[in-house]
């Protein structure tokens, strides 16, 4: 008999005791949970529940408005840098770890100038580099064929699905350890959906990836584990099948039977 | 009050009369929407035929002063006297001087209106921002006339101090103190472009790592170009047709040259001494302003439509 154990990989990164405050707003309550290396990790739970706000403490992207605190820790492994602590410098953390947003978000420039952005912020040169990780990174993000004919074209002119992928080639193109996907796919089209889908469970061999999403079929498809959250706090974690066959809570089985949410 | 009690108790049988009532009530609206409209209308047309009249006046006056002076000289003579006996008439004399100070201007205006729009947008603190902004639009709401006399008590004696050979009227101190006048009209708009790229784009950027400056020049700036186009093209326009700071600052010698360390008229600034002069209306000399306006407004249209077509290039759509 398999127990969750059993599958369970190494943590790349832990949450500990956190909790998050938009100014008075108490957003996450006591979060605890491991996001284990080179899976996928699902973050579902209805609208406002923090979901999105948990996602984005693991880039800093709070660091960007005023009157954002965090209290607790996120570890990253294998070197423990707790990503929340003041003297750790919140860019460090963006090298590390990068991000797809919901609404894909392509800068004013060529698709290959948006790929290379990255290495470019980070000051690397040399145009060999740079075009060998381009490709690499389109590659991956299964958009070369497309677009290899036309990388001086504005990356704003593709598709929306084209340029979800973008963007995923852009946070590929500089090698994280982890990917955060803030509802990658609720701005785009069934198919376009689907090649996203197909897309994140492809990269899980590469890098960690962390999801939020507010389609639960789509966390069941592509997610290895899947932590539900309400009104700020972590409800339940584990492997996707056990909550989705058989949630240990009853709040759980409520939301994933779609009784509410 | 009792026309109001009146309709409450009308009885069943006034209902025709009530139905022609809004019926007639229907056509005097018509009636007021076609007054509103022939208002609006005269209001639109009044622009458009100023614009035109002042077209046609410059056009009709300027080819009295053609049929006496060629067209090729009028383009090509490097001198432009023409209230001296041996009238010349060059343009290109005046063109420089407007030319030379308005490059000086700009060399001020546009980096550093820029810069400030930068700071203003990506880096300035809301309170910041709230109490810059008035105070620097607050320079473009200065009267240009005591810019002129800035430039000429302040700023003139100020460089002689450093460059004693300066003389006391130069393209170069009306210049300096026009791209001061020009800063917040290249700064406001371009920080409003600024503004008006989606925070989704910064974010986006910082989430590859890139620091503030970074997301400023890489992402914001180049998001923002049709805007910031736009604002330098009307800065550019403002120090084309900029009159009062040269006539009073930089001397009104006609005056050949592209060193902003001479003095020089511009073509504002000959209008305004020779509209001011007493030379007899419909005269040779008096035709020539005309000209120059004519000179002058041909070269805001051109700015205006390179302008238009900069909009055009790079619109962003977000």
């Amino acid at each position: 008999m398999t127990t969750a154990t059993d599958v369970r990989s190494a943590a790349k990164a832990e949450v500990k005791n956190l909790n998050f405050h938009y100014g008075a707003f108490h957003a996450l309550k006591g979060i605890n949970m491991p996001v284990h290396e080179k899976k996928v990790t699902a973050l579902i739970g209805p609208s406002g529940c923090g979901k999105s706000t948990l996602l984005r403490c693991f880039n800093r992207m709070h660091d960007l408005y005023p009157g954002n605190r965090y209290d607790g820790k996120i570890l990253l492994h294998p070197d423990n840098t707790n990503l929340l602590d003041d003297d750790v410098d919140p860019i460090e953390v963006r090298m590390r770890i990068s991000m797809v947003f919901q609404k894909p978000n392509p800068f004013p420039k060529s698709i290959y100038e948006n790929v290379a952005y990255g290495l470019r912020v980070r000051g690397e040169k040399r145009r060999s580099v740079i075009d060998e990780r381009v490709e690499q990174a389109l590659r991956g993000a299964a958009l070369w064929d497309e677009v290899k004919n036309r990388l001086d074209e504005l990356g704003a002119n593709l598709s929306g699905g084209q340029q979800q992928r973008l963007c995923i080639a852009r946070a590929l193109a500089t090698d994280p350890e982890i990917i955060l996907f803030d509802e990658p796919t609720s701005a785009l089209d069934p198919i376009a959906t689907a090649s996203i889908e197909e897309l994140v469970t492809e990269l899980k061999d590469k890098v960690t990836i962390l999801i939020v999403t507010h389609n639960m079929q789509q966390a069941a498809r592509v997610s290895d584990y899947t932590a539900y959250m309400y009104m700020g706090e972590l409800v339940e974690f584990g492997l996707t099948d056990q909550i989705f066959i058989k949630p240990q809570k009853k709040e759980t089985e409520d939301y994933i039977t779609g009784r509410f949410g | 009050m009792t026309a109001h009690a009146q309709t409450m108790s009308a009885p069943p049988s006034t209902a025709p009369d009530a139905v022609s009532d809004r019926l007639r009530k229907r056509a005097s609206r018509h009636v007021k929407e076609r007054v509103i409209e022939f208002i609006l209308f005269t209001a639109a047309s009044i622009s458009v035929l100023t614009t035109i009249a002042i077209v046609y006046i410059l056009v009709s006056e300027s080819l009295t002063l053609f049929e006496h002076v060629s067209l090729w000289d009028f383009l090509t003579d490097t001198q432009w006297t023409p209230l001296f006996d041996d009238a010349h008439y060059g343009i290109m004399v005046l063109l420089s001087g407007t030319l030379t100070s308005s490059f000086v201007a700009l060399a001020v205006a546009l980096p550093l209106g820029t810069i400030i729009a930068i700071y203003l947008s990506e880096f300035a603190s809301f309170k910041t921002r709230e109490i810059a902004k008035p105070i620097l639009e607050l320079l473009g709401g200065v009267p240009t006339i005591i810019y002129g006399y800035f430039a000429l008590m302040v700023v003139t004696p100020a460089l002689q101090y450093l460059f004693p050979e300066l003389p006391g009227f130069s393209l170069l101190s009306a210049g300096l103190v026009m791209g001061i006048m020009i800063i917040p009209y290249v700064s406001s708009l371009s920080e409003d472009a600024m503004r008006a790229v989606p925070m989704s784009l910064r974010e986006g950027s910082y989430a590859m790592g890139a620091t503030r400056l970074q997301t400023a020049l890489r992402t914001v700036v180049p998001a923002a170009t049709s805007g910031i186009a736009s604002a330098y093209i009307l800065g550019i326009s403002r120090a084309v047709g900029e009159t009062m700071i040269l006539a009073v600052a930089a001397g009104m010698q006609p005056n050949l040259t592209f060193n902003p360390a001479e003095p020089g008229a511009t073509i504002t600034s000959y209008i305004v001494q020779v509209a001011l002069g007493d030379l007899p209306h419909g005269s040779i000399g008096y035709q020539t302003i005309f000209a120059a306006g004519l000179t002058l407004m041909l070269m805001t249209l051109g700015f205006n439509l390179l302008g238009y077509y900069l909009r055009k290039r790079f619109r962003e759509v977000y």
